[in-house]
């Protein structure tokens, strides 16, 4: 294995996002610190206890998820998808190196920062809320999981996309809505019926909340059936890389 | 001399039916300023790309060292360094960072000697902290070879390397060139500047239209192909060819006081002691002479001329 190669795409993805700290970690702190300042302190007092647990304290998991799949999925389709627009690619496929040290590269700095960003919102929410932490080798096991879940979704954006405007696609207009209807702010069981079985076709529903039971012991689905789906969306997120690298599709002419 | 590149049957049709690669056999020898001239769109980059691992074959394979690049990529990229035509670079990061992720990419450990070594040949030291962005033009280029030699490579490909690079830079990069065949390295050049490929190729590759129609010692492509011209003041003006000339491939200039007599190096007798006899004969003298001999362009022009 080429380690060199691999520290190289790492630490340079690494220093672009110091680079960028405004962008990939201030930015979102203080959007999620805003929600919990307006849904946590000022509007969550007025709002019952979701499964005996305060409003405040139960959009956590949520709100961490939204940023940790929204912010996974933009740095690691960023990082593949500069290199293509300023032509700087031809060096990584001239280099002697294999799809799998890319894509530790890549998608291992992506899912660093997306995991050190998730953790400073759990300290930023801290601050604001009473948190305790039912599970937390659960908590950091879903973390890391979703974090290199959708990292890795976010290399296939950058792979696919032949402009900015697709990058913004995906995040924008598919999982930010999926996020928010997926429990994020609150428990499906407050929902009628009938959206509650539409809602179960919502993937990051699982994942919001596996996430949520980690905190608190409590969930909407199983536990194993959020694992489930967590682990079924990397494992094709990976079939699709592989795919991509063996074809050299938008990669290789 | 070993080969150090051997390209077999090497064909290569794009998505959209272009064929820029036509059955292209060629091999490299170890040590050699190999360069490569062609017309735009003649497949020259496509050739290279190959090579290096850009663009799949259709057809056909290629070693480097005896290793095949598909199936021995790790080996054969290690290799080589390529500098590509465009000018990308990442317009954020610091010219030494650049070269030592460029080093780390191709599977070297960690050298800030060796860097400085190549930074301080292509006078960029002192610019080793300031962002690629505020380079000029030139010094981005040799920014783009200084990244092609960071991991030490044995084949180095330069794809058009003087584009837009003033001439007193060029001839510092032609130094460096130089220095790199003088420590074993095989350098193959794309070039529209034909006074380079002159000035520093050993063989010489004529490629059009996707196929190679001439590899050949560039001394003697000169000797085969060059054609020479005879060119003489004459000591009063001439209205017309006298007929006892008629037989020489003469030309005479509108104001008739330059006679221009173009002779093929090739041939036994180049005609000229005959030619200055029957001047003699005729009558018309002559107070200067010059001869000039066709350069590497002229002869490029001509042969891709004939191919079309």
């Amino acid at each position: 294995m080429n380690l060199y190669a691999v520290k190289a795409i790492y630490s340079f993805e690494m220093s672009r996002a110091v680079r960028t700290l405004m962008q990939s970690i201030v930015s979102p702190v203080l959007s999620t610190s805003l929600y919990f300042i307006v849904f946590g302190a000022a509007i969550g007092t007025r709002i019952a206890e979701i499964d005996g647990i305060a409003y405040g304290a139960f959009i956590v998991p949520g709100l961490i998820m939204l940023q940790l799949l929204t912010q996974s999925i933009s740095n690691a389709a960023f990082g593949i998808y500069f290199p293509r627009f300023t032509g700087t690619i031809y060096e990584l496929l001239s280099a002697p190196v294999s799809p799998l040290e890319i894509v530790l590269g890549f998608v291992g700095a992506a899912a660093t920062k997306s995991i050190v960003l998730g953790l400073i919102i759990l300290a930023t929410a801290a601050l604001f809320v009473d948190l305790h932490i039912a599970h937390p080798i659960w908590m950091l096991t879903f973390l890391v999981l979703t974090a290199i879940t959708f990292s890795l979704f976010g290399f296939i954006i950058g792979i696919w996309a032949d402009g900015f405007e697709k990058l913004q696609i995906i995040p924008l207009l598919i999982i930010t809505p999926l996020t928010f209807l997926g429990g994020t702010f609150y428990s499906i069981d407050m929902l009628p019926p009938f959206w509650q079985k539409v809602t179960l076709f919502n993937p990051v529903v699982y994942l919001v909340s596996g996430f949520r039971w980690s905190f608190f012991g409590v969930s909407d689905v199983n536990i194993y059936a959020s694992l489930g789906a967590t682990l079924a969306f990397l494992l094709l997120s990976l079939l699709i890389v592989w795919r991509i690298f063996k074809t050299g599709y938008r990669l290789k002419t | 001399m070993s080969a150090i590149i051997s390209i077999k049957n090497l064909s290569k049709t794009y998505a959209g039916g272009f064929q820029a690669l036509k059955h292209v056999d060629l091999d490299i020898r170890r040590g050699e300023i190999f360069a490569l001239l062609g017309p735009n769109g003649a497949g020259k980059t496509t050739l290279i790309s190959i090579i290096c691992g850009l663009v799949n074959p259709t057809t056909g394979s290629v070693t480097v060292d005896g290793s095949d690049i598909i199936k021995d990529y790790r080996r054969v990229r290690a290799m080589i360094g390529l500098v590509p035509q465009e000018l990308t670079t990442d317009h954020f990061e610091t010219v030494f960072n650049a070269v030592a992720f460029s080093r780390g990419l191709f599977g070297k450990a960690p050298n800030p000697a060796y860097i400085e070594k190549i930074l301080r040949s292509l006078s960029l030291w002192e610019k080793k902290d300031n962002r690629i962005m505020t380079l000029s033009g030139g010094m981005k280029r040799r920014l783009m070879i200084a990244k092609a030699l960071s991991h030490e490579p044995t084949v180095l490909f330069l794809d058009e390397p003087s584009a837009g690079v003033d001439v007193e830079l060029r001839k510092d990069m032609w130094q460096v060139v130089r220095d790199l065949r003088a420590a074993g390295v095989t350098i193959i050049l794309t070039t529209h500047y034909l006074e380079e490929a002159e000035e520093m190729a050993d063989r010489v590759g004529v490629i059009t239209r996707g196929e190679l129609i001439l590899v050949e010692d560039k001394a003697e492509l000169m000797r085969k192909l060059g054609k020479k011209q005879l060119i003489l003041q004459l000591d009063a003006a001439l209205t017309g060819l006298p007929e006892r000339l008629s037989g020489y491939d003469l030309e005479l200039s509108p104001d008739g006081k330059q006679l221009t007599f173009t002779y093929d190096t090739r041939a036994g007798r180049t005609g000229i002691t005959a030619l200055l006899n029957d001047m003699r004969d005729a009558g018309v003298g002559f107070v200067d002479l010059d001869t000039t001999q066709s350069s590497l362009e002229d002869i490029f022009v001509d042969l891709v001329r004939s191919n079309r």
